[in-house]
């Protein structure tokens, strides 16, 4: 009897989670739809926003987020390797590292702006600018990417290795030519993870790459995410809600295709290690 | 591994090179913490930490940085959308991989797992244009306490629904046998062996879904009111420390500013506090 | 996959090529002038900027906001080249110099649905101290009213508070908001707020459909006109700031701003322009 209770109360649970969802969604979907034209996503914003289009903030977030992945991704794998390759796992190195990490992932995100604006655009003299945001972007997404890469790397049979050992190749050799072809479908998870937060960020980057919607014309400009632009138009534009609908949509659908090709590529690289429960009742 | 195999020269440089690298990242968080230390400074060297709890208000222009009311909307915040999230992840997770059939089961797993990615500020916009409307057509104005529970709880439950659905992963399927050996129910199977089984998973879940409505800016931003004040009611405006440092880090300036950065620090704290407590919980209560 | 990847390397070419190529190409003796302060000047010193941009096309002109606090004390550490600010200078400011470019007034709003047409100044303080809480007691609708004050650090706050002889620790806020178009937007979505912000935005949003109405100080109407005419009370200067004798692009664009080649773009965003 609590049995059959209990099932329908969690299908109805369940279908009430997915239907505020796809209320949320189709609620930026319907308002947002009507604004997404190709003149929208190739022309200035004008009228504070209001009009025009989103075309220099897709391409400051552009910039922001690959400046975010140029100085995370090598260090990241670099430590990535060092955790996987060339320490045990119990070892206090890697240890110390990966406690760093969980703090540095754990790191509110204001606070990362705080950060930001204290050392990149005070400290270090960057001032508002695509570089800082991304800078302070690269901080944040440095836990996710190595933690996924690590894993990649790890997952990597160690007969790979041995091989590679026994052809009397150096470990460096067998990085580049073996192990890190192989782990590739995580690194890119990893870097695809990286990139949709860092897309989704807007605190941190409110007081490092600042405001400014004008098309930037290098990375020490000030350059305004898609983020900031929805939360300007929301917060700041007395009439501004529409566009911010329309923008709310790109941002997200953008994040749709990268999250995609990010869980696609992880399921892809995890076939061989996950051992698929079938519960028979 | 490592040790059956020497090292060529090439390996030590790389070795090197790998050992800086990792010394580089972990140094940031470091970095990230003697910055803040260094902003916070003048303020701290100047008042003692009891007016940060004691002062009689929030008034830093006229001097007087009482962090409390602030404090107490995030904690009050965070702990409100752990109530609301936690049943219905949990539920979610159970539901994705102990109830749906077979063609919805990865469906729903994907569909959360996408909402996991939609970012905070639209979130908030939502929570501004919508939720906050029609909340203030019960009980003006709108903005409340209430509603930032309620954003923050729609944010955090895909997190604590796809770690609960790792810890089920990890639940052996020892016991799935002998409880159908003993003809238990669904249910009961569910509710006694599960989900205490996967009682560590879920609890790092959640610590971790508290880590980020701890540190949520944005969405409580748009939709909180604002308003420096100990909430009497869950209709109250309300200002969290995050929203704070957003709200006024444009203009702070001298000990203002320097407020702020405490104000940081006190989040950091927090959030570490909570890392540190899955941590022991993972090692010693397995 | 192949095909995915071609697509993203293709996004990337195409936003550098917008950036690098598609602009009007800049001269490698480009300047930037960095402008930082008040909210309510912001927009308005944007559009000019843009304009002074189209005439001098090696020039860039960076508006951040922040508060007319923050504008005065950016020019003063150097990090900005001018300051923007909603009042006049004070005392302790005197080492810098002011170049008023426009005048404002503030007013207070309230949604347009709301019957009540008139406040008189008693009635604004008792609202804002928490002493009268339902709109029924100053001729409207029997519900509570939503008092919406301005974050520390905005000019439109201090000039609020001096006017009304009032501390800020005085005020019983429902919300609290950072810039005038929050203030507006808070008003013009929830019908029984009450808000101060700056009488150029005011009429601006009202003209552009947003469901706010200005209400009379005194007396007398709120609008442009009457500050132009000098009849409103609760007017302020809009003023550039430097830290030293203004010369070059600094000096161009000042007095840029506060020529008559502007007074369009000025009357547009219903402030009131200096020269006529």
């Amino acid at each position: 009897m609590i049995n059959k209770v209990a099932t329908v109360f969690i299908w109805l649970l369940a279908i009430f989670v997915i239907a505020i969802f796809i209320f949320i969604l189709s609620d930026i979907v319907i308002q947002g739809m009507g604004h997404i034209s190709w003149e929208y996503l190739s022309q200035p914003p004008s009228d504070a926003g209001r009009a025009g289009g989103i075309a220099p903030i897709i391409v400051s977030t552009v910039w922001i987020v690959l400046s975010a992945v140029i100085f995370s991704a090598p260090f990241g794998l670099a430590t990535a390797i060092l955790l996987s390759e060339f320490t045990r796992q119990e070892n206090s190195l890697s240890h110390w590292v990966e406690k760093c990490l969980d703090l540095l992932a754990s790191i509110p995100s204001i606070v990362f702006g705080l950060f930001g604006n204290a050392f990149f655009s005070l400290f270090l003299g960057l001032g508002f600018s695509i570089l800082s945001g991304g800078l302070t972007l690269a901080c944040m997404v440095l836990p996710i990417f190595i933690r996924t890469t690590t894993e990649g790397l790890r997952a990597v049979p160690d007969d790979y290795r041995y091989s590679a050992a026994a052809l009397g190749m150096t470990r460096y050799a067998a990085l580049i030519h073996l192990i890190i072809p192989a782990a590739m479908p995580a690194i890119i998870a990893g870097l695809m993870l990286g990139i949709g937060r860092a897309m989704a960020e807007t605190a941190a980057l409110i007081f490092t790459s600042g405001y400014v919607d004008r098309m930037p014309d290098s990375v020490f400009d000030s350059g305004r995410a898609l983020s900031i632009h929805i939360y300007d138009l929301s917060m700041n534009v007395a009439g501004g809600d529409s566009k911010a609908y329309a923008a709310a949509l790109v941002l997200i659908v953008m994040l749709l295709v990268i999250n995609s090709l990010a869980i696609r590529l992880t399921t892809h690289w995890q076939k061989n290690r996950i051992i698929n429960h079938e519960i028979i009742f | 591994m490592a040790s059956i195999l020497s090292l060529s020269s090439t390996d030590q440089y790389l070795i090197i090179g790998l050992k800086l690298s990792a010394l580089l990242v972990s140094g940031v968080v470091l970095l990230v913490f003697l910055f803040l230390l260094n902003e916070s400074l003048p303020l701290l060297s100047q008042i003692s930490i009891f007016q940060l709890f004691s002062d009689s208000s929030w008034h830093p222009v006229d001097g007087f940085y009482n962090l409390s009311p602030m404090l107490t909307a995030t904690l009050l915040s965070t702990m409100g959308a752990l109530l609301v999230a936690t049943p219905l992840g949990i539920s979610s997770a159970v539901f994705s991989r102990y109830y749906a059939p077979a063609f919805l089961k990865n469906g729903y797993r994907r569909l959360i797992e996408l909402l996991a990615g939609i970012p905070s500020v639209v979130y908030g916009f939502w929570g501004l244009t919508t939720l906050a409307p029609l909340l203030a057509t019960f009980h003006p104005p709108g903005v409340s306490l209430l509603t930032a529970i309620l954003i923050l709880a729609l944010m955090i439950l895909p997190t604590i629904a796809l770690t609960a659905d790792a810890a089920f992963l990890g639940v052996p399927t020892v016991y799935y046998s002998s409880a159908a050996a003993l003809g238990l129910s669904r249910w009961r199977v569910i509710k006694d062996i599960v989900l205490p089984a996967a009682r560590a998973g879920i609890f790092s879940g959640l610590m971790l879904a508290a880590g980020r409505a701890i540190g949520e800016t944005m969405a409580v931003l748009m939709v909180a009111g604002n308003v420096v004040q100990f909430p009497t009611s869950a209709f109250d405006s309300v200002r969290t420390l995050t929203a704070n440092i957003a709200l006024e880090m444009a203009y702070a300036m001298g000990n203002h500013r320097s407020a702020l950065f405490v104000s940081g620090l006190v989040l950091m704290m927090m959030v570490s506090v909570l890392v540190g407590l899955t941590e022991y919980f993972k090692r010693y209560k397995q | 996959m192949k095909k995915i990847a071609l697509l993203v390397f293709f996004v990337i070419a195409a936003s550098f090529y917008w950036g690098v190529f598609a602009e009007n190409s800049v001269s490698n003796e480009s300047h930037k002038l960095i402008l930082t302060g008040s909210s309510t000047v912001a927009p308005l010193v944007a559009e000019m900027g843009k304009r002074f941009e189209a005439l001098h096309p090696d020039v860039r002109i960076d508006v951040q906001t922040g508060g007319s606090s923050r504008g005065v004390n950016d020019v003063r550490n150097r990090i900005s080249d001018i300051g923007m600010a909603s009042r006049a200078l004070k005392a302790d400011e005197s080492e810098l110099l002011s170049f008023t470019i426009a005048m404002d007034g503030i007013s207070v709003i309230v949604n347009k649905n709301n019957p009540v047409t008139a406040l008189s100044r008693q009635q604004i303080v008792d609202i804002y101290t928490g002493k009268i809480v339902n709109w029924q007691n100053v001729g409207g609708n029997n519900s509570p009213i939503t008092v919406v004050n301005k974050a520390e650090g905005h000019s439109t706050l201090d000039l609020f508070l001096h006017y009304f002889n009032l501390n800020n620790s005085d005020i019983k806020a429902d919300v609290i908001i950072g810039d005038n178009q929050q203030g507006i937007k808070t008003v013009a979505t929830v019908a029984d707020a009450i808000a101060y912000v700056s009488i150029g935005s005011a009429e601006y949003e009202a003209g552009h459909e947003v469901n706010i109405k200005l209400l009379p100080l005194e007396g007398i109407a709120a609008s442009v006109e009457n500050v132009r005419n000098q009849t409103f009370p609760l007017s302020r200067p809009l003023n550039l700031i430097t830290r030293e004798q203004p010369s070059g692009i600094i000096k161009a664009f000042i007095e840029f701003a506060g020529s008559e080649q502007v007074n369009d773009i000025i009357d547009g965003q219903y402030f009131v322009p200096v020269k006529h």
